[in-house]
């Protein structure tokens, strides 16, 4: 804190002096910057050198004994058929809840109503695999019934329909109840943003409410919802421990929703197999753990990517 | 269009579809209507064995039905689309909230039966039955969460310091970037990746908290990063440029002017990362495992932490199944209390050490 430069010079080049410490100080800051980069590639990194032995390794040698395609195969099924499910029962759940909160809801309550919706997503997921099992695989066992009697027709609801309820179904719906404060949140969010001189203008022409949000506030928060359904997406691909407790997986590939035998999920066959897996077995999870990074980072990539190109021209920061 | 608008104020005369309706449904039809559709919804319920369930199937749709049948009587086609979506975007709020309060009740139902003194002071050392507590898992959770956050705390908060006071260009964008992906990774990739490193820095068998404190670390930095950021950007530029104005370096004006002004959100979002990550059960699964005693040691040996307890309290119960269910609902609730505890204290942090703008 010693005497700046001299008050003539021009302002353009009134730079602030670099210290030893401010250049420490810059210099750990943008060095934990890129140590993050570091750790992302570091995950694929330690991900790919432990696959490689289960990559390389003769088919016989997988567990299963018919190759780390037939292994991987119906557990990829199985996550994209329990996160598409949820996807198709959050979205349009989401929507009318952040419309509800933004449009609907009393103002004075409203900021409440959204942070019980929020309190959804702070509950740990196993405390989710508990309630499920508990509570819904019970409850939705008349819903299997009766679908496997009348929905037949259709390959998802082919049955025999299960009697205990851990079925893809109900897997489906818990995860849908977790994704929901995630979809929520952020169409919130991009529904508040929408221009308040559009939705004025709606109204004064005499659009009825719904007609303002249909031209004013959907049109703009569309992006904003499809950014939102992929994140959810991601959570749902990745998650855990509520498909390991609920799921009775395991089976080979089927689209059956209400049956006891479902394909099991990527995540849910490592948190059950790897506590007892050795050897190659750990390198096999470990392959399938990458496929389902590499899943799920695209899926995130596409979703920051509509984000952010919305963020560029919506004026809203 | 154009013809009724002359009309409009004199009355409804014989036109097909007004702009402006002067007939509206009392104030509080609807709503009675609403609930007039569920007491039938109960009624037709009745009749073929009554349930809450179908009550509330037939009641909300019954209910909705009679709103819209009723305006475009009475009010036409438009305000009663209108009227429908609002009973619609109602109804998906309400159907959000059943589950919240139907897991909230469950736990709390089942969590009670052993929410005793023995559960938070017993570890399940030499216990195979009745008895024993979580005391082992709740100091391991607790260890394993502050080992995480120290590693992620000065990782995350410098790198918001980065982005928002120092960062430019590519590297700024791609951080940016890539921070957001990082927030999409699954939690068991997590953890993967921790038994991954550990296993070629130190050998297969290796096995310590500092490995699900790795894994969790990589799940908590970039909530770190995200929230920290969006609160050093709330700084009003001003305070930094009369910093500057006095000759203070760019550092220190970082560490005493903008980090205090900020300190209320930076412990509100350091307070909420952590919640984020304390209930996180899968990477500590396969990194970290579970014992029966009590370990200190984070840096070597397995330790018990409370989601892994609880769900191998249900998974894997032995010969006094009861016992073990109502350990496990017991872990669950303690679990959510902490959870809510710390979103309750973000909260409070906010509101306490919120900066005496004199505004």
């Amino acid at each position: 804190m010693t005497a700046t430069k001299a008050p003539t010079e021009p302002p353009s080049t009134a730079r602030p002096v670099r210290r030893p410490g401010d250049r420490i100080f810059a210099g750990s800051a943008k060095g934990s910057g890129i140590f993050i980069l570091l750790v992302l590639a570091g995950v694929a990194a330690f991900l790919i050198s432990e696959a490689i032995p289960a990559l390389t390794a003769p088919s016989e040698d997988i567990p299963g004994g018919e190759g780390l395609a037939t292994y991987i195969g119906p557990l990829i099924l199985g996550t994209l058929l329990g996160a598409v499910l949820a996807l198709l029962i959050a979205t349009p759940l989401a929507v009318g809840i952040a419309l509800f909160i933004t449009y609907y809801a009393p103002r004075r309550i409203a900021a409440v109503l959204g942070y019980v919706i929020d309190l959804l997503a702070a509950i740990p997921s196993v405390v989710y695999g508990f309630w499920g099992l508990a509570v819904m695989a019970p409850t939705l066992v008349p819903f299997h019934l009766w679908a496997a009697d009348n929905l037949g027709f259709i390959p998802f609801f082919a049955g025999p329909a299960s009697t205990s309820g851990r079925t893809m179904f109900t897997v489906g719906l818990v995860l849908a109840v977790m994704i929901l404060p995630i979809i929520s949140a952020i169409a919130r969010e991009v529904f508040s943003q929408a221009p308040a001189l559009h939705r004025e203008a709606a109204l004064a022409l005499g659009a009825t409410r719904w007609e303002m949000i249909k031209m004013a506030v959907l049109p703009y928060g569309k992006s904003g919802v499809i950014a939102g359904a992929m994140l959810g997406l991601g959570r749902a691909l990745g998650e855990t421990m509520a498909v390991a407790i609920i799921l009775s997986g395991g089976a080979g590939a089927t689209v059956n929703l209400i049956s006891n035998s479902n394909p099991s999920t990527i995540a849910s066959n490592i948190a059950l197999n790897f506590p007892e897996a050795t050897g190659l077995g750990v390198n096999t999870l470990i392959a399938s753990g990458l496929v389902l990074f590499l899943i799920t980072l695209a899926v995130n990539m596409l979703a920051r990517y509509i984000v952010n190109r919305r963020a560029d021209f919506s004026g809203a920061n | 269009m154009s013809t009724d608008i002359q009309a409009a104020p004199g009355g409804t005369v014989q036109q097909q579809e007004p702009v402006h309706s002067q007939r509206r449904l009392p104030r509080f039809a609807p709503l009675g209507l609403y609930l007039a559709g569920i007491a039938v919804g109960a009624g037709l319920s009745a009749l073929t064995g009554f349930s809450v369930t179908s009550t509330v199937i037939y009641g909300v749709i019954l209910g909705t039905l009679a709103v819209y049948v009723a305006s475009r009587a009475v009010e036409g086609r438009r305000k009663a689309t209108d009227r429908l979506v609002t009973c619609l975007v109602t109804t998906a709020f309400g159907i959000a909230m059943i589950p919240l309060v139907s897991l909230v009740w469950t736990v709390l139902d089942n969590g009670l039966a052993r929410f005793d003194g023995a559960f938070f002071s017993n570890s399940m050392y030499r216990v195979v039955g009745e008895g024993g507590g979580a005391y082992h898992a709740i100091i391991g959770t607790l260890v394993i969460t502050a080992l995480a956050s120290v590693i992620s705390v000065p990782i995350g908060l410098l790198t918001a310091i980065y982005l928002v006071e120092y960062g430019s260009g590519r590297l700024k964008k791609s951080i940016t970037f890539f921070v957001d992906v990082m927030t999409g990774i699954p939690s068991i990739v997590a953890g993967l990746f921790a038994f991954a490193l550990f296993t070629l820095l130190f050998g297969n068998d290796f096995r310590a908290g500092v490995m699900g404190a790795v894994a969790l670390s990589v799940l908590m930095i970039p909530v770190v990063v995200r929230s920290c950021e969006e609160v050093l950007k709330l700084v009003p530029n001003e305070l930094r440029e009369a910093s500057y104005a006095l000759g203070v370096p760019k550092w220190r004006t970082v560490v005493k002017v903008v980090l205090p002004t900020a300190i209320a959100g930076l412990g509100t979002g350091i307070t909420l990362s952590v919640a984020r990550v304390i209930g996180e059960t899968a990477p500590l699964l396969i990194t970290v495992g579970l014992i029966t005693g009590t370990n200190l040691n984070p840096f070597d040996g397995r330790m018990a932490t409370l989601p892994v307890f609880a769900y191998y309290q249900l998974t894997q119960p032995g010969t006094a199944t009861q016992a073990f269910v109502d350990r496990a609902w017991t872990a669950a609730l303690a679990l959510i209390i902490f959870v809510m505890a710390l979103n309750i204290l973000a909260r409070l942090i906010s509101r306490f050490f919120a900066p005496k703008t004199g505004r």
